[in-house]
């Protein structure tokens, strides 16, 4: 016990529980996902033991494969659909909202930052209760489906842009827009010429956030579904997570992961490489993850 | 807030721009965020249509109808009741859950800010992993890992654990624990470890050379300095978990493990007395009010404490 108390509190020392500990979460966190892509590649139809490999969930088979059910591949492209909606809605609205918050000093100026922190403690089935019995009782002209799923996705996502822009531009500070004011630019001009670029890879890494948050989404996607033609993902595996079956459910998740992956892969890199562009350096994955961190925070 | 931030407000007047600028935020989160909210009370203080059994809301507060929200006040406080049976259910799924993850999350964030050296980027690889794999690919994992014939139970009897198969898929608590902890644990790792990181050595150092034993330094210096991370960690994975159906769903599905998000999903998606479900969320805020109140009253005498 004692030597366990003094690996846990010496920063010299060797940690070799701590060491231990990690490796044993990092393995429990990622080899259940692991094991769920091995048996999306099975040759027979059980999601629970091994059965060879093939690609028959993926396109091989005529009737449940990923590529021939309608209602596999219609969800990813549903799910896709709206992060691709949230990222280019709630990304210009996240940054004019976060600079405006951000300057803006007047009357109203903290009910305004409550109003869109309060978003980020509301849970998604609050959310999605209001959001669905507001467009079924009052704002009947928005159908569900795909446009009341796109403005709820904006809706939640809209906070995390608005944090990640707002931690930059503290870091920021107003002395370039002042320079540029100084120099006989109008405000408009200040803020496209001189606060913009400096928020280049801000912007880019609340892109990343958005559509990865969005790709998520299940509660507020599942609630303002309109039927199995809007079901995205997630909500396709939550209806047939324990009735599916075939494997085809773990090959639509796989597939949907590696596009994850490769879009926000892209973005990172994009990311990385407008960082480096405004000369800041250091850790890369580092400061993600500390912007993720602080997005979920 | 700097000094020249509040001049260049002064100077150049322009409160009116930085208004202007926020305004299309400021009218979508109205629309859609804070009218929503005014709906679920008219429905909840509304009616049901005799015939159709849809909702009627009640937009005039003066002409508030109180049926639903006595009928979910009677389940609540009435001892034995349905609700309060899913309510304290809740309560301790979420508190367990939680005390779980910090136990997991605090030493893995304290080794990676600490420890990490030239492996940190890699580690750090895996912790944000999950974030950009769905929450529920993460529990159809474990409901293929947890069948009759899965890998769990194959595991468990080639250890000689188990005997025979166990069914955990079929209302078991510990399943349904099991995926909030797996689920959450990493929403709760990051903000830890983003504020372990910034920690400065140099205190340590301080406690050691002013005689304190390496366990000492952290239990002194660490700990209280983490504390607002620790609660902000809490605070982070158990609102959502309070509102969560979708784990019990898929990994038990059986009502002895239904959670008051179940219930809300249930009043709400079933047809059947919209109303009530509008009530349940609305005493489901009011209860996370009261929590949230809590928490920031806990972090500013943390803060207090710190001498921030």
């Amino acid at each position: 016990m004692t030597r366990l108390r003094n690996w846990l509190g010496n920063p010299w020392g060797k940690p070799r529980f701590l060491v231990l500990f990690t490796a044993l979460y990092l393995v429990w966190s990622i080899v259940p996902i692991l094991i769920a892509i091995r048996f999306s590649f099975n040759e027979g139809r059980s999601r629970s033991t091994a059965q060879g490999w093939s690609l028959r969930w993926y396109t091989g088979d005529p009737d449940s494969s990923v590529f021939h059910d309608a209602t596999l591949h219609s969800a990813l492209a549903q799910s896709l659909r709206l992060a691709a909606f949230a990222v280019l809605v709630t990304v210009p609205l996240g940054v004019a909202l976060a600079i405006g918050l951000t300057r803006w000093r007047g009357r109203g100026a903290s009910t305004a930052r409550g109003i869109s922190f309060a978003t980020l403690v509301t849970p998604e089935i609050v959310m999605g209760t209001a959001l669905l019995l507001v467009f079924v009782e009052l704002l009947t002209f928005i159908p569900l489906g795909t446009p009341a799923q796109a403005i709820g996705h904006i809706t939640f996502s809209l906070i995390f842009v608005v944090i990640i822009v707002r931690g930059r531009l503290l870091a920021i500070g107003p002395e370039y827009e002042e320079a540029a004011r100084d120099l006989g630019a109008s405000r408009m001009q200040a803020i496209r010429l001189a606060l913009l670029p400096m928020l280049v890879p801000a912007i880019v890494a609340s892109g990343i956030i958005v559509f990865a948050i969005s790709m998520d989404d299940f509660v507020i996607s599942a609630f303002l579904s309109s039927g199995t033609s809007t079901d995205t993902v997630p909500v396709r595996i939550y209806s047939q997570g324990r009735t599916a079956p075939t494997p085809a459910l773990n090959a639509l998740a796989t597939v949907t992961l590696v596009v994850t992956i490769v879009i926000a892969l892209v973005g990172f890199l994009l990311w990385r490489g407008v960082r480096a562009a405004r000369g800041q350096t250091g850790s890369t994955v580092g400061e993600f993850a500390a912007l993720d961190a602080e997005a979920v925070r | 807030m700097s000094e020249s931030e509040r001049r260049v407000g002064a100077k150049r007047g322009g409160d009116g721009f930085w208004a202007g600028l926020a305004l299309p935020g400021v009218v979508w989160l109205c629309l859609f965020f804070l009218l929503p909210f005014y709906v679920i009370l008219c429905v909840a203080f509304g009616r049901v249509d005799p015939i159709f059994q849809t909702p009627s809301p009640e937009w005039n507060p003066l002409a508030w109808n109180t049926a639903a929200f006595e009928f979910v006040l009677d389940g609540l406080f009435s001892s034995g009741a349905a609700f309060q049976t899913v309510f304290v259910r809740t309560f301790f799924y979420v508190l367990i859950a939680t005390a779980l993850s910090l136990l997991i999350a605090y030493p893995v964030a304290y080794y990676v800010a600490r420890y990490g050296g030239r492996w940190k980027g890699l580690l750090l690889v895996g912790l944000i992993a999950p974030f950009f794999i769905s929450y529920l690919m993460r529990m159809l994992a474990w409901i293929n890992l947890l069948q009759d014939d899965g890998w769990v139970n194959e595991v468990l009897m080639w250890l000689g654990i188990l005997d025979a198969p166990h069914n955990w898929l079929d209302g078991r608590a510990s399943s349904v624990i099991l995926g909030l902890v797996y689920g959450y644990v990493p929403f709760m790792i990051l903000p830890l470890y983003a504020f372990l990181d910034r920690i400065d050595r140099s205190l340590l150092e301080a406690a050691r050379d002013l005689g304190a034993t390496p366990f000492q330094a952290f239990r002194m210096v660490t700990l209280p300095l983490s504390t607002p991370a620790i609660l902000a960690g809490i605070v982070i994975i158990a609102l959502p978990m309070f509102g969560d159906y979708y784990t019990p769903d898929l990994l038990s599905g059986a009502p002895q493990t239904n959670l008051i998000g179940n219930e809300i999903n249930l009043y709400i998606r079933g047809g059947q007395q919209i109303p009530v479900g509008a009530a349940l969320v609305v005493v489901l805020m009011v209860f996370l009010t009261v929590l949230m109140g809590y928490y920031l009253y806990a972090t500013v005498r943390a803060q207090r404490r710190l001498g921030a």
